[in-house]
């Protein structure tokens, strides 16, 4: 079966196949074998995937645990290397991260469904290998649910991936609801440093989209782009009520040239996780609610 | 070796207009950020609480502290280009690039690794870690070379250390990819965060480097005739040398720690003024710094006005314009010859 469709798919790249058999004549040959469908993954590449995967490698924490929160945890045969949650994947071997990963390894594990973040450049190489990978986009919030729903499909369980999401989405809402509703005063303005270069998250990441849920105000503006470097002179310019930083760069904020003149430096109005919580926050996956309960806890706090 | 009075004339004009755009250029730097230009004016000719924080608190260092970093580039840059009698050394020759990105990695990756090893990280700090490891890879260097005396073997050393290093640093950034970005912006350079505090250690470390370094300036004027010319003026080679590569070192260092790796300045700087100019030494070392200065401070004012609220790493800029100019350069030289 294996071998079929990797016939195909090299007689589907021959400049030759496209030059001379029509595409009728293709879809009669490369029809999936029995047991198989295709999907288009978010590379656009049409991917002829198992309908009961049995042996699956993740190579992004936040697919990592969509597996799990799925119930397939047991699937996994290799996780990433930083993919640490839930605890029971922290035996599986690792095979590599977003930019390093180890080929021979995930072959040598014959794996039947290699998942990937669409950054990741290792898919076209497993696709020659005759590996199965699939490659899902987790840019925004949105994709959390999208992202759910695609690995509901690919491991066969999409009922229990549409109760995930629903659980997922009564539990993000019920923490924007009473974030908003214990709110006494205007909704604060929020700046998040990703990195203290200063990288800030826009209203297009991830995160930005976090902020939204919770009914704050981004100071940085959507055109600037998902992650911009920003001129620091904007920060203390805008001088947010809120400031969301790394553990270890909070206490150095308000030696910043002008930084320790911001209201938010000033009255320590400084949301700082730990790494484990930071985690919840930063990674796109089950874990959603987890992460947004932990800002709108520091929020309530620093900005009632 | 005095300049006849025509010659004289022309550097004193050169030094008026380098002055002058110096003085424009930071005015420029009081009005370009994150506002309109006029909303600056506005903010000069009526300061309220914030607008002069951001005025006399964040702008006028870093463009101040920009002047000063690309100034001591120059200046090392020249001595370097003097010393190595080569007009393609610059200050980042003797390793001092590589091991100040590591020592900044090393720092990332202890800040990480423990709480401990966080707090000697943070009471050093990324710029001092820069500085620490820019000094131990010149050291390396020199021990390499068997000393100052051979700038051939001053010169291989510098660039098989260089390559070491980068090695050792790329090697722990592949163990922790998340401090790529923080790494990038430092690689690229970066003046957002200069304060008045690190432009007057830049300014301190100014002063040391240029006063011992015009006073030597005429044994490199010796230097340019061969090495046996010199020695035969009376000159002491390795002493010569040894304080100028010191020089050229604190300067780099101290630069790279406050800003990160800028590249180019020191590269075309002293090669600018030798287009405009014909100079000896003390000249070259007077006017590679004020130039420098200027460059960066014009590339600092690109890389905030360009996308403002966001920013370019300022090496990123300086890249574009040096190399541009260097291509100019090559350009006119392969032309005429």
């Amino acid at each position: 079966m294996i071998h079929t469709s990797r016939a195909c798919e090299r007689l589907r790249h021959s400049p030759l196949f496209a030059a001379l058999v029509c595409a009728a004549l293709a879809h009669a040959l490369c029809a999936p074998p029995a047991g198989a469908v295709v999907l288009r993954d978010d590379l656009n590449r049409s991917v002829t995937v198992p309908t009961d995967p049995r042996r699956i490698i993740t190579l992004l924490p936040s697919l990592t645990e969509t597996v799990c929160a799925l119930g397939a945890c047991d699937r996994l045969v290799a996780v990433g290397r930083f993919d640490d949650w839930p605890p029971s994947v922290k035996r599986l071997p690792k095979v590599g991260d977003l930019d390093e990963v180890n080929i021979e390894r995930i072959v040598a594990l014959k794996p039947d469904l290699v998942l990937l973040s669409t950054s990741q450049r290792v898919g076209k190489r497993l696709q020659q290998l005759g590996v199965t990978s699939f490659a899902i986009e987790t840019d925004r919030y949105e994709d959390i649910a999208r992202t759910v729903r695609i690995v509901g499909e690919l491991l066969g369980v999409p009922k229990r991936a549409a109760a995930l999401n629903e659980r997922i989405r009564k539990a993000v809402n019920a923490v924007a609801v009473a974030a908003r509703a214990a709110r006494r005063g205007a909704p604060p303005t929020v700046y998040f440093e990703v990195d203290p270069a200063p990288y800030a998250a826009g209203p297009d990441s991830y995160i930005g989209g976090l902020l939204a849920k919770l009914g704050v105000r981004n100071i940085v503006a959507a055109k600037l782009g998902a992650f911009p470097l920003l001129n620091p002179e904007y920060v203390v310019r805008r001088n947010p009520d809120v400031i969301f930083v790394s553990r270890a760069q909070a206490p150095q904020l308000a030696e910043r040239p002008g930084w320790a003149q911001m209201k938010a430096v000033r009255e320590h109005h400084i949301c700082a996780f730990s790494e484990r919580v930071r985690e919840t926050i930063v990674r796109p996956g089950p874990r959603v609610a987890e992460g947004l309960r932990a800002m709108a806890a520091c929020l309530a706090r620093v900005a009632p | 070796m005095r300049p006849p009075g025509a010659a004289r004339a022309r550097i004193a004009w050169w030094l008026t207009i380098c002055v002058a755009i110096t003085v424009a250029l930071t005015l420029g730097g009081l009005l370009v950020g994150t506002t309109s230009m006029h909303t600056s004016l506005r903010w000069i000719l009526a300061p309220g609480a914030q607008s002069s924080i951001v005025l006399w608190d964040i702008r006028l260092p870093r463009t101040v502290g920009a002047w000063f970093v690309g100034a001591l580039l120059g200046l090392a840059g020249a001595i370097a280009q003097g010393v190595f009698r080569n007009p393609l050394a610059e200050p980042y020759l003797l390793g001092t690039a590589s091991g100040a990105a590591l020592g900044v990695t090393v720092a990332l990756y202890a800040s990480g690794a423990s709480v401990g090893a966080l707090a000697w990280a943070a009471q050093l700090g990324l710029a001092g870690a820069a500085v620490v490891g820019a000094c131990v890879a010149i050291v390396i260097t020199v021990a390499l070379a068997r000393g100052v005396l051979q700038t051939s073997n001053l010169l291989l050393s510098g660039i098989v250390v260089g390559f070491l290093l980068s090695a050792v640093t790329s090697l722990l950034l592949l163990t922790k990819p998340q401090m790529w970005r923080t790494m990038q912006v430092f690689l690229l350079g970066s003046t957002g965060y200069l304060s008045w505090s690190s432009t007057s250690i830049l300014a301190a470390v100014f002063l040391v480097c240029i006063v011992p370094a015009v006073l030597l300036s005429r044994g490199l004027d010796a230097l340019t005739l061969g090495e046996d010319t010199a020695r035969s003026l009376g000159l002491s080679l390795p002493v010569l040398r040894l304080a100028m590569l010191g020089i050229v070192c604190l300067a780099t260092a101290a630069a790279v720690g406050e800003v990160g790796i800028v590249g180019f300045v020191g590269l075309v700087a002293p090669h600018l003024v030798r287009e405009t100019l014909t100079v000896n030494h003390r000249h070259l070392l007077i006017a590679s710094p004020l130039c420098g200065g200027a460059l960066l401070q014009a590339a600092d004012l690109v890389s905030r006005w360009i996308i403002h609220p966001a920013e370019l790493p300022v090496g990123a800029v300086t890249a574009c314009i040096g190399g541009a100019y260097l291509a100019l350069l090559l350009w006119r030289r392969t032309r005429d010859a």
